[in-house]
């Protein structure tokens, strides 16, 4: 049985009719080709799959796909805007913020929220308001530093 | 060497990567694509009795489902190679999917390939196994007991192999004579390495031209290619294309052929359509090989001055139900052989006994053995300070190698190449001001604080080398790398690399290395990895071997391409070809460079070839398979300062410092940001991760809600500084970087821990070394 849902992704308007228990990112990434949100565990733990709904980070793997109805989405591939990369995008880049990149996509989305609540963070609470999300590769060390970064960038706007 | 090689250029990769349009294996989709899912045992050891898929395939939306019986009818080899022998050494086979038993939770019993996921994954449900649970035994120690259940019934005592190196008699000796012995017991705690991308395979075969194309996820496409070819599929090589595309992240789990990929391959093929798996999370708990795991007993014998005479130890290497890739050689030939650490120890013995347990099976997980002797060393070294009254920098320095011994040979096969381990201690020292930290401990415990100062002066061995060498010891592959640089007419230049980038960067540092080579700029360069069809061949990214062995592969095609060059140039200019110099991307007469030939220029006359030197061949293009004459030896100190509460047993990390010598450094910013990656999986193993089996075989943490990678609040940020002691045998100078954190810093934390609880008479605690461990040792009797 299907359930009709209207989905704004990065200011475009879908229409689709989903299973409800389709969860909102096998719905991004199946049915609507956004793969830029990925899938890294199925416990809701490692964030990879974070987006912004109504403004705010959710993990869209603990989201249904029909509780998004008329909800405003975006994605990693709507984050930079008329070819300018997002400050938070042009920070990880140069602070070396990321290396296989999986993590990525969720871990800048929930920065945007983080920055969103906190735009001047400490490092420490940096380092707390991303424990939603998980990166194997880099220690942390480096997206730390690439949040406060593009704090202050946002910050001087 | 020019601007680029040295340089903090920020990765050519990236732009992809943070908008998200890099495509990762789950990211494709063909059309008429179906998604398999596969059943996996419940039980750690059961006789399969019964399968009845009916219900399951009976399902709308379910295309097919197959059992093991259907693979072995099917005619296809149907089994997972080991890729490293040892002398005697027990091989039970093992099938893509079990038949007759069960070994460990988590082994496939069953696939359904299915329209979607979710039909797959209700299909699975639908499948009747009857097993008959059998007893199992997941503790390596105890499964060499008699009585105790087997995993293989052709492996008495679940031993799989016993070996030793080193000199037994020697040694002994050395402890007989010994002023001082200091002896530990630990457990090198099981981890499971989660890359964050869950392994995956999109399989397209087509019956017209048997050829099938598998996108997965790889750390060596070539070496998957060859095993799925002889031993999982029976497809001639020629006809597998295997392309790695993005991959999110590896650290030794992407090296192991896995029965998976193989089963998602042979479904295409049955059902004549592509055919996409990836794992679930949980399933990469129950079948990414997991690391480390030694149960150990190591002993250390020193005369009155501190000066050690020698080094006994002897390890139960838990290998899980199954031989995977290169199991043998992690508890062997990547721990025995470190086990001298950066000190001349005159007689050193090691016995390892491989052992299979009815759990996941166990393989190189960042690091592969080196972790696990230098924490049993440098934990050995604490203890021996600690007895003899010497600071534990002094008892190290006491055993250094010193510089003017270099080439080193240790009593455990290996050559070191080059080193400095004093600078590289001293410049610790000083960051982390010493001298007034110990003070600075002193004043605090008079106050009641315990903080604690722990070292690892570690040594690594990476980029295994030479192929014949590394073959003699049971290697079923070659540890040399390729490249092949092609300039094309316009100049651009094209690179295939046989190295296969997984988060690492290559794109960037590979670029790098031309653009100094060749005078070009980055733009004008494309670095190709990781596609069977595109590249000639290649060993692939593991063990720290990239840029030593990749990337010397680069420098000698480079140099070739240089040569050719100069021949035409030389013929344009109508000088000796002696006479001509390239530099800046310019052939010119030496004190001519106002007469020069652009590399373009020359590139286009190759091509045309209406005027090449008489005999040369036109075109411009040069490839170098490189064979390392041997391993390099990065080393370090890694230092941390932690506080202990001992009311609570919480541990604060209040400073991390790393100082690492890997050789000349091609971008520090790549280079600084794998050693910050290491220490995060180092600490996460001495504080946080441990995979732990119930004695029924249950994984109790399978899932990221019981395993605890670690979080960014876990860690402190790291300082992190390097020495330079370039490598002596390649052309680059380099030596690895990937794994030195992950090595030297279990050791660091857990040496700092036990300094900080001194007072409490505290010798050693077991990894992960959690908050209870403490409490616990603190009112214990000094051992947890």
């Amino acid at each position: 049985m299907g359930v009709p849902i209207r989905v704004e992704v990065n200011g475009r308007v879908y229409e689709h009719t989903v299973e409800p228990r389709l969860l909102l990112v096998h719905y991004l990434r199946d049915v609507l080709g956004l793969t830029g949100t990925k899938v890294g565990c199925d416990t809701s733990q490692c964030g990879a799959c974070t987006v912004l709904m109504n403004g705010l980070a959710v993990k869209s793997c603990t989201v249904l796909a029909v509780q998004a109805d008329g909800a405003q989405i975006t994605t990693i591939e709507g984050l930079a805007k008329d070819g300018e990369l997002h400050p938070l995008q042009q920070a990880f880049w140069e602070n070396h913020g990321l290396q296989c990149g999986y993590c990525t996509p969720g871990m800048i989305l929930a920065a945007y929220d983080l920055l969103q609540e906190n735009p001047n963070p400490t490092e420490e609470e940096v380092r707390h308001g991303l424990e939603g999300n998980l990166c194997r590769c880099t220690g942390y060390h480096n997206i730390v530093k690439a949040v406060l970064d593009a704090a202050q960038r946002m910050r001087e706007g | 060497m020019g601007q680029y090689i040295g340089a903090a250029i920020k990765r050519l990769e990236d732009p992809a990567l943070i908008t998200g349009r890099a495509k990762y294996t789950d990211d494709l989709q063909l059309p008429n694509m179906a998604y398999a899912a596969i059943l996996r045992s419940p039980y750690a050891h059961a006789r399969i009795k019964r399968i009845d898929t009916s219900k399951a395939a009976a399902m709308e939306g379910v295309i097919a489902v197959f059992t093991g019986e259907d693979i072995a009818q099917s005619g296809v080899p149907g089994v997972v190679p080991v890729g490293w022998l040892l002398p005697d050494l027990k091989t039970p086979p093992h099938p893509l999917l079990a038949r007759d038993k069960v070994r460990h939770v988590g082994d496939g019993v069953a696939v359904v390939v299915a329209e979607d996921r979710y039909t797959a994954y209700d299909a699975l449900e639908a499948i009747e196994v009857e097993y008959e649970p059998l007893p199992a035994v997941v503790n390596p120690a105890d499964a060499v007991k008699e009585g105790q259940p087997l995993v293989h019934e052709d492996a008495p005592n679940n031993i799989a192999f016993d070996w030793s190196i080193g000199d037994k008699e020697a040694t002994d000796e050395a402890f007989a004579k010994a002023s001082h012995v200091v002896s530990l017991d630990l457990v090198n705690n099981r981890l499971i390495p989660n890359a964050m991308e869950p392994r995956a395979t999109l399989a397209d075969y087509n019956p017209v031209t048997g050829e099938l194309t598998l996108w997965m996820t790889s750390q060596n496409p070539h070496i998957h290619r060859l095993l799925m070819s002889l031993a999982s599929l029976g497809l001639p090589e020629h006809k597998i294309r295997v392309i790695a595309p993005a991959v999110g992240g590896g650290f030794g789990s992407k090296i192991h052929h896995y029965p998976d990929e193989a089963i998602t391959a042979w479904c295409a093929m049955q059902v004549g359509r592509p055919v996409k798996w990836q794992a679930t999370r949980m399933e990469t708990y129950l079948t990414d090989a997991h690391g480390r795991d030694h149960v150990t007993h190591a002993e250390m014998a020193l005369d009155e001055n501190g000066r050690i005479l020698g080094l006994r130890v002897q390890t139960y290497a838990n290998l899980g139900a199954y031989l995977s890739t290169f199991a043998p050689a992690v508890p062997t030939y990547l721990y025995g052989t470190l086990l001298s650490g950066e000190y001349d120890i005159p007689a050193i013995y090691c016995r390892v006994i491989g052992v299979f347990t009815h759990t996941t099976p166990v393989d190189a997980y960042r690091g592969a053995g080196r972790p696990e002797a230098t924490f049993v060393v440098e934990r050995l070294m604490d203890l021996a300070a600690r007895k003899l009254g010497l600071d534990p920098t002094e008892i190290r320095r006491r055993n250094f190698v010193p510089p003017d011994k270099f080439p080193f040979q240790t009593q455990v096969a290996l050559q070191y190449d080059s080193g400095n381990y004093e600078a590289a201690l001293q410049k610790a020292l000083e960051i982390i001001d010493y001298k007034n930290l110990r003070q600075e401990q002193e004043r605090l415990r008079q106050e009641g604080r315990y903080i604690g100062i722990g070292f690892s002066t570690y040594i690594e061995a990476c980029g295994l080398a030479p192929s014949a060498v590394v073959g003699s010891l049971g290697a079923q592959a070659g540890q040399w790398e390729s490249a092949l640089v092609r300039i094309h007419p316009t100049g651009k230049v094209t690179v295939y690399s046989g190295s296969s980038a997984h988060g690492q960067g290559h794109v960037t540092t590979f670029a790098q290395i031309v653009a100094d080579k060749l005078g070009v700029s980055l733009e004008d360069i494309e670095i190709i990895q990781s596609d069977t069809d595109q590249v000639q061949y290649g060993w692939g990214t593991y063990g720290s071997r990239s840029a030593a062995v990749g990337g010397s592969a680069l420098a000698v095609a480079l140099d070739r391409i240089v040569e050719k060059g100069r021949k035409i140039a030389a013929h344009l200019l109508e000088a000796a070809e002696e006479d001509v110099v390239f530099e800046d991307g310019k052939y010119y007469v030496k004190g001519a460079p106002d007469q020069a030939k652009t590399l373009q220029e020359v590139a286009l006359q190759a091509y045309l070839a209406h005027n090449l030197p008489k005999g040369l061949e036109p075109a411009l293009e040069a490839v170098a398979f490189y064979d390392p004459p041997n391993f390099t030896f990065p080393f370090g100190t890694h230092v941390a300062v932690v506080e202990v509460i001992p009311e609570t047993g919480e541990i604060k990390i209040l400073r991390y410092v790393a100082v690492d010598d890997v050789g000349n450094v091609i971008n520090p910013l790549i280079v600084d940001g794998q050693v910050h990656g290491g220490i995060a999986q180092g600490i996460g193993q001495a504080l946080f991760e441990s995979a732990v089996y119930d004695e029924n075989g249950n994984l109790v943490t399978g899932s990221m809600l019981d395993y605890a990678v670690p979080k960014a609040h876990f860690l402190p940020s790291f300082e992190v500084d390097r020495t330079v002691t370039p490598c002596p045998h390649n052309p680059l100078g380099v030596k690895g970087a990937g794994e030195t954190g992950s090595i030297a810093s279990p050791a660091a934390i857990v040496n700092a821990i036990v300094d900080a609880l001194a007072p409490f008479g505290v010798e050693h605690i077991d990894m992960p070394v959690t908050p209870e461990k403490i409490w616990r040792a603190i009112h214990g009797n000094g051992r947890s």
